[in-house]
């Protein structure tokens, strides 16, 4: 079986999680050799998922752990 | 037993903490204060709304912390707290809301990826630039809330599909089915943007 692209674009988010069937990655694996265009959609998309997931995309708001740790120390007195 | 208090883990703390020593709930918090604030202002869009969510589901963690049992990680246990109390405030807000947590059904057809011909990787450095800390927010923010919180779940807050799938209370193949979406919603929408935003500086400067 010979897949097209529209169906690769299907199985992206499966191969980055590596959880395909041994026949489906393999058909994907022989088509990215081939297709620049699924290789970039797969690399871009890759990339993508790496750059959201570091720390420094959201900032926390200054004094936002002083206020928060104020906060726990009134209900820690609380109920003292 | 050897008491040795630079190995004490979690799961000790926490049994400390329940114990009553209560002050070791803050050193137990702090490593996942920017998760969770992070986890709550991408589904609310907005800092005070945020900060405020986040404190109440660090408090809520605290009065409930006799209740966490340790099969769970206590960060998968503190997220799911987190976005609860995310998705009640937004149904405060009906303002915001339900029509972004409900937008798009499980039946939309698929996405369909930007076509590149080629990709070169942004490298982390980029995210020093504001402009691009602030791209990836807006495509975020742009994403339906189902899709921002699968995607929030999973491959920001890094919880397991079926640890996703029981935060959210739908099924694995429903976890796996958003994910697909909401990945390939943010190819669609960040990969134009970041590949524009390579040639501005030079990220190798002895090439």
């Amino acid at each position: 079986m010979v897949i097209d692209c529209k169906h690769v674009w299907e199985y992206i988010s499966g191969y980055l999680d590596n959880n395909l069937e041994a026949s489906e990655r393999n058909e994907v694996q022989k088509h990215l050799e081939h297709c620049e265009i699924c290789s970039a959609i797969l690399d871009s998309t890759r990339n993508i998922l790496i750059l959201t997931a570091d720390e420094r995309v959201f900032e926390l708001p200054l004094g936002f752990s002083e206020r928060l740790h104020a906060r726990l120390d009134e209900e820690m007195q609380r109920i003292a | 037993m050897v008491d040795n208090p630079q190995v004490v883990d979690e799961a000790q703390i926490i049994s400390a903490i329940v114990r009553g020593e209560t002050h070791l709930f803050h050193d137990l918090i702090r490593p996942h204060e920017r998760s969770v604030y992070g986890m709550v202002f991408s589904l609310l869009q907005n800092e005070a709304d945020a900060e405020d969510a986040a404190q109440e589901a660090f408090l809520k963690a605290f009065r409930n912390l006799s209740k966490f049992r340790a099969e769970s990680k206590f960060s998968t246990w503190l997220i799911s707290i987190a976005l609860n109390e995310a998705r009640s405030k937004l149904r405060q807000k009906k303002a915001m809301k339900i029509e972004s947590l409900d937008a798009g059904s499980e039946e939309d057809g698929h996405v369909s990826p930007a076509i590149l011909r080629d990709w070169r990787e942004v490298p982390y450095e980029a995210l020093e630039r504001k402009e691009v800390r602030q791209m990836i927010q807006l495509a975020l923010a742009d994403l339906p809330g189902i899709y921002r919180e699968i995607f929030l779940l999973r491959d920001v807050e890094e919880l397991s599909v079926n640890e996703s799938a029981e935060a959210l209370g739908i099924s694995v193949a429903s976890v796996k089915v958003r994910l697909h979406r909401a990945r390939m919603m943010l190819q669609k929408t960040l990969a134009p943007q970041l590949k524009q935003v390579n040639p501005k500086r030079r990220w190798f400067p002895w090439l």
